[in-house]
């Protein structure tokens, strides 16, 4: 792409531009939520499709999420493609039901006869004072569930570009993203394009080990990459992006060429998202194992309040080189745990 | 039972079949489970008939419905193939859902079946959104979701219900009270007698009907179907009525009062519809007789379609998890 036909956009804007496109591209789309029609939602994702595509396809609905989840899996059914916004990422524990039991599973259960085109965005809330239930990491949740398709983009390019891909999906789809990355810029090209799912993104190269990880995950393990490799340590980033189907073939190449592995995750570890990947490389890439797999993940307690509490939960750039060095054999384990 | 509405005895003849095959369908299906050819249990629909097959009497072939782990009624008022459910229930490749979905959740889009829920009141705001969707593409179906009161007190409904009403979806919420949720009567879950008065609640209209009367849940239903299809929004039936049967084959502790069984049985609907068509509208005996014979012999076919069925093959139970799309490559999907 020419450097004309790139500009900076935010996530908001990006997600709003996959929204615009793919709703003026196919009069089956349609959003639901809470105060996206007239407000634009609470994070301005939604911004200007209600005066473009008026109240039938833009709809403020009650406080009601369960039944706002329930309403787009009935209109998948019968062949539109709903988009549901949860305001907030933890509201997920109001429509697991309808999820889980019925998203995930209507295709299987017929035999697959019947297609459930549909997405739900939440916006995962952790680092800026939400507390307890508004900063929840809660994507394992879905990948234990089968039937579902789950992302969680990093960069304004990748949002934009798997939004597009998950809304012309057949399958439902849970997309989450972090609020923080909703206001950080990043070059998006003028233009169509899609970003494919089950495609994970190498986002620094580095031959000495490998972080695997995704959302707000990738830019801590940038961030580390950059101290380390003023220490000559050369770190790659390899973003998941799609958390289910997972690219296992990009995952484990990295593996297999760096011998040392570190997830990162914004998730609470126990029975977390990173303990999959961590099952993953050592199943299909034992031998290429130079050292221990490192999990670099929140701490497993309701999310403070207070900004010291938060900050000790959340995983931070020191955790993450704390992890390399242990994975890269240069501190013992007793010792980056304190 | 009077109509409302007049119609012609074949018509008439055509309720009596279906709620016949209703009835024969679930004495057999209970038979098969006691053979132990179905697995799981059955939820048998004996007594309700009335129901499902006057609700869907008032239904076209563009209108949907959404069911309940007590669907089978439903089901076979709305058309679909006693054979291809029969399949189903016993598991066999031929059934609608290629034995994936069994007694609870049988799926029949070209037949306007959403399919059916064993989440109670689950499928309430489904039924919602597919009613607000058809109306997007332009299609005028209404669409039909069934509950039990069991579900009346599930906060999901209420939620779809209240949704339903603000969006003015073209959607009929249909009540079965059979007066017992497994052993809980429904005087015991809720301080109202009238399921239906929760309506007003939402600003929409409720009825109560008496569930045992097949033309007046027809006329009943032809009225909200009517409202629905003119996007003037929904309406809660309560339609009264009571399974005779156990909660389910596999359930054999029964709570309830023999008195109160043998009251409703002196009500059963296919005797008094057969009553009101030999009395009011002239069908000879050996005519009602017939119908019946008609329907155990549908129901004899199916099984005997269902038995020749082939079983499916254990690979198969991977296959379906998701629809065609361009990551789900072998190897790929993890």
């Amino acid at each position: 792409m020419s450097a004309e036909a790139t500009r900076e956009l935010t996530m908001s804007e990006a997600l709003n531009e996959a929204l615009h496109e793919e709703m003026e591209r196919d009069a089956g789309v349609f959003v639901v939520g809470e105060d996206i029609a007239q407000m634009g939602g609470l994070f301005q994702v939604t911004t200007g499709l209600l005066d473009r595509f008026g109240p039938q396809r833009v709809i403020d609905a009650p406080i009601s999420e369960a039944a706002q989840a329930g309403a787009g899996v009935g209109a998948a059914l019968v062949g539109c493609r709903p988009v549901v916004e949860l305001q907030i990422a933890d509201f997920v524990s109001l429509v697991m039901d309808q999820v889980v039991n019925h998203a995930g599973k209507w295709r299987y259960m017929s035999g697959g006869r019947v297609t459930v085109p549909f997405v739900l965005r939440g916006a995962v809330s952790s680092g800026i004072g939400m507390a307890a239930q508004h900063s929840q990491t809660l994507e394992a949740w879905f990948v234990h569930a089968p039937g579902l398709v789950v992302i969680m983009p990093s960069t304004p390019y990748d949002a934009k570009g798997l939004l597009k891909s998950a809304i012309r999906d057949d399958n439902p789809v849970v997309f989450l993203e972090k609020r923080l990355l909703y206001s950080r810029p990043g070059a998006v090209p003028e233009g169509e394009y899609t970003v494919p799912i089950g495609v994970a993104d190498v986002k620094r190269e580095g031959g000495d080990v490998t972080v695997a990880t995704y959302a707000a995950g990738v830019h801590l393990a940038l961030q580390a990459a950059r101290q380390l490799a003023r220490e000559g340590v050369e770190v790659e980033v390899v973003d998941l992006r799609t958390l289910k189907p997972l690219d296992t073939e990009t995952l484990l190449a990295s593996v297999r060429k760096t011998g040392r592995l570190v997830v990162v995750s914004e998730a609470a570890g126990a029975g977390g998202f990173a303990s999959e990947v961590v099952a993953r490389v050592t199943e299909g890439a034992f031998s290429s194992l130079r050292s221990s797999p490192v999990r670099v993940t929140a701490k497993d307690v309701p999310m403070p309040y207070a900004s010291q509490l938060e900050r000790a939960v959340l995983p931070q750039v020191e955790d993450v080189v704390a992890g390399l060095n242990v994975a890269l054999e240069r501190v013992a384990v007793a010792e980056a745990s304190t | 039972m009077a109509s409302a509405t007049t119609t012609d005895v074949g018509t008439l003849e055509e309720l009596l079949l279906r709620m016949w095959q209703i009835r024969a369908f679930e004495i057999r299906a209970m038979e098969l489970f006691e053979e132990k050819l179905i697995r799981g249990s059955v939820h048998p629909y004996v007594g309700m008939e009335a129901i499902a097959v006057g609700v869907c009497a008032a239904l076209g072939p563009d209108d949907y419905i959404t069911s309940t782990h007590r669907g089978h009624g439903h089901c076979v008022a709305k058309g679909l193939d006693l054979k291809l459910m029969m399949a189903e229930i016993i598991g066999r490749e031929d059934g609608y859902c290629r034995g994936r979905g069994g007694s609870m959740h049988i799926t029949a889009m070209d037949s306007g079946m959403l399919g059916a829920d064993a989440i109670v009141a689950g499928s309430s705001a489904i039924a919602v959104g597919a009613a607000h969707g058809l109306r997007l593409q332009g299609r005028d179906g209404v669409v039909v979701c069934f509950f039990g009161d069991g579900a009346a007190n599930q906060g999901i409904l209420h939620e779809a219900c209240n949704l339903g009403a603000v969006l003015a979806a073209p959607v009929v919420f249909v009540c079965e009270n059979n007066e017992w949720a497994i052993s809980t009567p429904a005087s015991a879950s809720t301080r109202i007698v009238n399921i239906a008065d929760r309506a007003a609640g939402y600003g929409f209209p409720g009825v109560v009907v008496d569930g045992n009367d097949v033309l007046a849940v027809r006329d009943t239903a032809a009225e909200a179907v009517a409202r629905a299809r003119a996007d003037e929004g929904p309406t809660l039936i309560e339609a009264k009525s009571y399974r005779v049967t156990p909660h389910s084959a596999a359930t054999k502790t029964d709570l309830r009062p023999p008195a109160e069984l043998d009251a409703w049985r002196a009500r059963d609907p296919i005797l008094r519809f057969s009553r009101y068509l030999a009395e009011e509208r002239g069908l000879e005996p050996a005519r009602l007789e017939q119908i019946e014979e008609q329907a155990r012999a549908d129901v004899d076919a199916a099984v005997e379609f269902a038995l020749a069925s082939p079983r499916p093959e254990a690979e198969a139970a991977l296959e379906d998890v998701f629809a065609p799309a361009e990551w789900l490559t072998p190897g790929r999907l993890s």
